[in-house]
């Protein structure tokens, strides 16, 4: 009976939430970055700035929802790491698209251009 | 598995191996409801990445060059053409109902049903008016003849990628708007305060399935970030 009530109490305790706080925060970090990424295409930055800017605030964004919103920051280790890891895989993925990719275009480029 | 037991385990990167290796709950403290969202968050993220792998292979590889998306997504703003505005607009409606969802969550912890119940359902508003925009974008960009084999703007594939991924991204928006709903009622109705026993399940309804609908809120936003940065301004 006692172990019972303790368990209760443990309950209650573990739905404690987080300050108002940190959401309005991130709410408000979100709605600046968006904004500064929807100024990228405004200002029509091109080339290498143009992508890094668009990434940087990309996974600045992508972090905050995940580490905030979704609770990661908060999460067990083990879970974030369940989560995070498989995510090298699309990076090796996108690594090797990237160069086949190069490759298409390069025989494209032979085939039908020089070919002509 | 109570706060209490959790408290004696290892914490930081030693918990890792200790929490796996344990031959019992890989995921200690967590609702296994959340654990099992979690998962298919990450099947979900695998397919998305796969899409746009597909678009970034298909746009590198194409000798014609890929339609100016900045002028493809442009606006008239009282006569004036605004580049990207309406997707801007969608982004923010978006985020907006991120973080509405996010107050929804942390109001259904405290039990706190009224808040609770409205934040969830301006969410789903929100969605909506995603979904309707979305769906106007669409039937402008069919009207200027935008098709899945060809389009007046540039490389042919554009219209493939574009109708794939922002469908299925409105798919995901779409059904989450529909379990909004529905959870919104049953906020209002109480079920969680009462612990009513859902449809589909005898298990008692309870708020975190309010942080499991919400993970899912949140993912669907995530995914419109790596959409809007890679299609929309790349």
């Amino acid at each position: 009976m006692s172990e019972n009530i303790e368990i209760k109490k443990n309950k209650e305790k573990s739905t404690s939430t987080h300050k108002i706080g940190i959401y309005l925060w991130i709410w408000g970090l979100l709605f600046v970055l968006s904004f500064f990424s929807y100024m990228v295409d405004w200002y029509q930055f091109q080339g290498l700035l143009r992508w890094s800017l668009i990434l940087f605030f990309m996974f600045l964004k992508a972090g905050l929802i995940m580490a905030f919103f979704m609770h990661l920051f908060w999460e067990r280790y083990t879970l974030v790491n369940v989560l995070l890891w498989p995510m090298t895989a699309i990076a090796c993925f996108v690594g090797l698209m990237v160069a086949e990719g190069k490759y298409t275009v390069f025989t494209r480029l032979i085939y039908f251009v020089l070919g002509e | 598995m109570s706060d209490s037991s959790l408290e004696n385990l290892p914490k930081g990167w030693k918990s890792v191996p200790n929490d796996l290796g344990s031959d019992q709950t890989a995921f200690k403290g967590v609702q296994w409801g959340k654990a099992m969202m979690w998962i298919f968050l990450l099947s979900d993220t695998f397919i998305f990445s796969c899409f746009l792998i597909s678009y970034m292979k298909g746009r590198a590889s194409t000798v014609v060059d890929w339609p100016n998306t900045s002028e493809v997504f442009s606006l008239d703003f009282m006569g004036v053409p605004v580049p990207l505005l309406l997707i801007a607009i969608m982004t923010f409606v978006l985020i907006t109902s991120s973080g509405t969802m996010a107050l929804a969550v942390k109001y259904g912890y405290e039990k706190n049903k009224k808040m609770c119940g409205w934040f969830i359902f301006a969410t789903a508003i929100g969605g909506l008016t995603f979904v309707g925009m979305q769906a106007y974008e669409w039937s402008k960009l069919i009207h200027e003849g935008v098709r899945p084999w060809s389009n007046p703007f540039g490389a042919g594939q554009f219209g493939s990628y574009f109708f794939m991924i922002t469908g299925f991204h409105g798919t995901h928006v779409s059904i989450g708007v529909i379990f909004l709903f529905i959870f919104a009622r049953k906020v209002f109705r109480g079920d969680f305060d009462t612990g009513k026993r859902g449809f589909f399940t005898t298990m008692k309804s309870d708020y975190v399935s309010i942080e499991i609908l919400g993970l899912y809120w949140h993912f669907v936003d995530l995914v419109w970030v790596f959409i809007f940065a890679f299609f929309y301004l790349w």
